[in-house]
């Protein structure tokens, strides 16, 4: 039998991450374009590391800062009386750590295609960086951090190790479709893992098929 | 009034040059390469030179014994792009109002000036890639000007339309200089646009201002360079 608690708490993990991803990613490109900072290779390796890391290992890494006996977790009881291990605040974390480097890597190539002179222009016409960043950069990097928010949607919908290490599976609470998929086949209910099977690939296929029509249509307009 | 004195240390060479703008065109005529946009991007505030001044009227653009570099936008100071640099997410209106902080009566009147000084009355709601050569140039001096600058900055204008246009628009630069009466800077390598435009043309070879025509450019009878004397640089 299908419940739809995790197809819902997927869509609403996957939808708040994205949020968390979009600030975070366009606002690490941004400064990594537009600042020489030193250390700045190191920190490009590790802004993508999520991406090339199991995300068991990141779900274990997470586990060491935010669980109960980790710096993170110790300061948020502590200061704030919060836990978010085996939440769906930690579903949120986790989905927003894996994601984060295809959000990053899109916005990035996204700012390095935009045509340099035409911030420039901005600046000389009395804008400030802010309004050069909202009214030039945004807008002509848009189908890049589209797809990097299409990406990282669809990643998170599917995020299994690094979730079930820090948000556990609880049923109603943290169970979200990857993790619904593994343990119905583990009691053997095939069908309903099958359903989940189908529903999710019904929801990520549709996102990217959506994706692509509206970068061709895109293209096409420009 | 534009002075200039500054030095830049560029990959081949060190730029050099000093020279004052009257409200008039000025001309940094010399071959590709030569430091002409280096020049214009230190006044525009979008590189940093690295050794003296540049003030315009009272105001110190660049300082670096008092260590003042203001940024672009506090300069005031227009530039107009060799490719035009419009933003093609923008029609052609809100191109030439970019530049305009807040609008007003008056920046009304003078947008409605500038599309029919300019005579692109008729292009307001198109799309930039929409138009020719000659309009995109257009356009970009619409939005130079509509930003009241103090001074306005022309990096090789019209090397990117075709004859006929080129001269169209050479006698309707010479026309909004004379109107609007602020210093026009502009940077070429062609010599035609040099004599034809400037009311004083600065010669570089190098990133060096060169003063003396050399012997080997021929001059006329008004000691005025003639167009054989450009080939120096070619």
């Amino acid at each position: 039998m299908v419940e739809w608690q995790p197809v819902i708490l997927s869509i609403k993990v996957a939808s708040i991450s994205v949020l968390f991803v979009f600030f975070l990613g366009v606002l690490s490109a941004y400064v990594m374009r537009s600042t020489d900072i030193p250390g700045k290779a190191a920190l490009e390796s590790f802004f993508t590391l999520p991406l090339v890391l199991p995300p068991v290992v990141i779900g274990f890494l997470l586990l060491i800062l935010v669980g109960k006996q980790g710096p993170i977790g110790i300061l948020l009881t502590k200061y704030f009386d919060i836990q978010i291990i085996f939440t769906q605040s930690a579903a949120v974390l986790a989905g927003t750590v894996v994601s984060f480097p295809l959000m990053y890597q899109s916005t990035k190539a996204a700012f390095e295609g935009i045509d340099k002179t035409l911030e420039d222009a901005a600046r000389t016409l009395g804008a400030s960086e802010w309004r050069v960043f909202w009214t030039v950069t945004v807008p002509l990097s848009w189908p890049g951090l589209v797809s990097g928010l299409v990406l990282s949607f669809a990643r998170t919908l599917g995020e299994f190790g690094a979730t079930i290490m820090i948000a556990g599976n609880i049923p109603g609470k943290t169970q979200t479709i990857p993790l619904a998929i593994y343990f119905a086949t583990e009691s053997n209910d095939l069908v309903t893992a099958g359903m989940y099977v189908i529903i999710i690939s019904v929801i990520t296929f549709s996102i990217i098929f959506g994706l692509n029509h509206w970068k061709g249509k895109n293209i096409t307009l420009q | 009034m534009l002075t200039v004195d500054i030095k830049k240390k560029l990959s081949d060479f060190t730029l050099h040059i000093s020279f004052t703008a009257p409200n008039k065109t000025i001309v940094l005529f010399g071959p590709s390469g030569c430091g002409k946009t280096t020049i214009l991007r230190c006044i525009a505030g979008l590189l940093k030179p690295d050794e003296g001044s540049i003030v315009s009227n009272d105001t110190t653009f660049y300082s670096s014994t008092k260590a003042i570099h203001l940024p672009p936008k506090k300069r005031n100071v227009s530039y107009m792009f060799q490719d035009f640099a419009l933003f093609p997410h923008m029609n052609v209106k809100h191109n030439i109002w970019y530049g305009v902080k807040t609008p007003s009566q008056e920046a009304n009147e003078l947008y409605e000036k500038l599309i029919t000084l300019l005579k692109i009355e008729h292009l307001p709601h198109r799309s930039i890639s929409q138009l020719s050569g000659g309009e995109k140039q257009r356009v970009a001096m619409a939005r130079a000007l509509m930003a009241e600058p103090q001074i306005l900055l022309l990096d090789e204008p019209l090397s990117a339309l075709d004859a006929q246009s080129r001269y169209e628009l050479q006698d309707e630069l010479k026309k909004l200089q004379e109107i609007w009466n602020i210093p026009f800077v502009l940077v070429t390598h062609s010599p035609e646009e040099a004599q034809a435009l400037g009311s004083e043309v600065i010669f570089l070879h190098q990133g060096q201002q060169v003063s003396e025509p050399p012997p080997s450019w021929n001059m006329n009878g008004n000691g005025k360079t003639t167009r054989s004397s450009f080939q120096y640089f070619y």
